[in-house]
């Protein structure tokens, strides 16, 4: 069953990473992105991380992928593009080098290190009858607000840092636009 | 045997997520449009996010989860400035690649 729900994963999260990488037009590039976002968020979920599955289905599936498919309506770049030519010479023969030689290294790594991996949590709770159904989230709850509630007060300074950052960047000047028109 | 053999174990979570990431790394490095590009950036934190939460798993540590968390957050802005800095570059522009930004070229 396990391995029944890993291969229909992995095959969403290759297949959607292939068509990100090979569809020309950018909608179905983003379209694509969605699959491998299910995928993962399905993992999540054989994994008992039942929180972050649905944050990724929210927070990515949902509201990321919405803000590229909103820019790419609002830059009009709906375009297909060429991919049958190849502007620097070589560049795609060493980029799969580069990728292969990148996924080698970090499988040679997983299987060899894999015995240097030691039990050094204290558990992960797993939602059953005994301790309720939201055992995960609440776990997770205690480790962001006791260990790491700085960093999350930091996350929101960097939130609104962001948000008003992209405001500023996206905004038309009109004054200066008119000084200078003038 | 054959039933011991097809449990996935974390080793496979790990190999999936090398591999998704090394498809990641293949389209920044190939693709042209930024839109895109971003995209596959997105691929390589998704493919990060998954070996940290087997890694929880394995090594029963909900740190690794929290961590997760964080990442997702980070991206979440890391998207909203990036593409905001896309719109304000391609705004004014009628060309979509990557390669026609070549204002500060020498």
């Amino acid at each position: 069953m396990e391995f029944f729900v890993f291969g229909c994963a992995a095959l969403m999260i290759l297949v959607g990473a292939v068509g990100v990488i090979t569809r020309s037009h950018p909608v179905h590039a983003a379209l694509s992105l969605v699959l491998t976002l299910f995928g993962v968020a399905v993992l999540f979920v054989a994994q008992e991380a039942h929180f972050l599955a649905a944050v990724q289905v929210i927070v990515y599936a949902g509201a990321i992928v919405v803000l590229f498919l909103f820019v790419i309506m609002l830059l009009g770049v709906d375009r297909v593009e060429n991919l049958r030519t190849e502007p620097l010479t070589a560049q795609r023969p060493l980029a799969i080098i580069v990728s292969l030689g990148l996924i080698g290294i970090l499988v040679a790594a997983f299987t060899t290190g894999s015995g240097a991996l030691h039990e050094r949590g204290e558990g992960i709770n797993i939602p059953d009858l005994s301790t309720g159904t939201d055992a995960n989230t609440t776990q997770l709850a205690e480790s962001i607000f006791s260990d790491y509630v700085v960093a999350f007060e930091v996350t929101s300074v960097l939130l609104v840092v962001a948000v008003v950052g992209t405001v500023l960047l996206s905004r038309r000047i009109k004054s200066v636009a008119a000084e200078t028109s003038k | 045997m054959i039933a011991a053999l097809l449990v996935p174990t974390a080793t496979w979570y790990l190999v999936l997520s090398a591999i998704l990431f090394g498809i990641g790394t293949f389209g920044v490095l190939v693709r042209r449009n930024p839109l895109v590009m971003f995209m596959c950036i997105e691929l390589m934190l998704n493919a990060v996010n998954l070996s940290f939460v087997t890694l929880a798993r394995e090594l029963n540590d909900i740190n690794g989860q929290t961590i997760v968390f964080f990442v997702m957050v980070v991206a979440a802005a890391e998207v909203v400035v990036g593409l905001g800095i896309i719109v304000a570059i391609m705004r004014n522009r009628s060309s979509v690649t990557a390669d026609d930004l070549i204002e500060l070229n020498g």
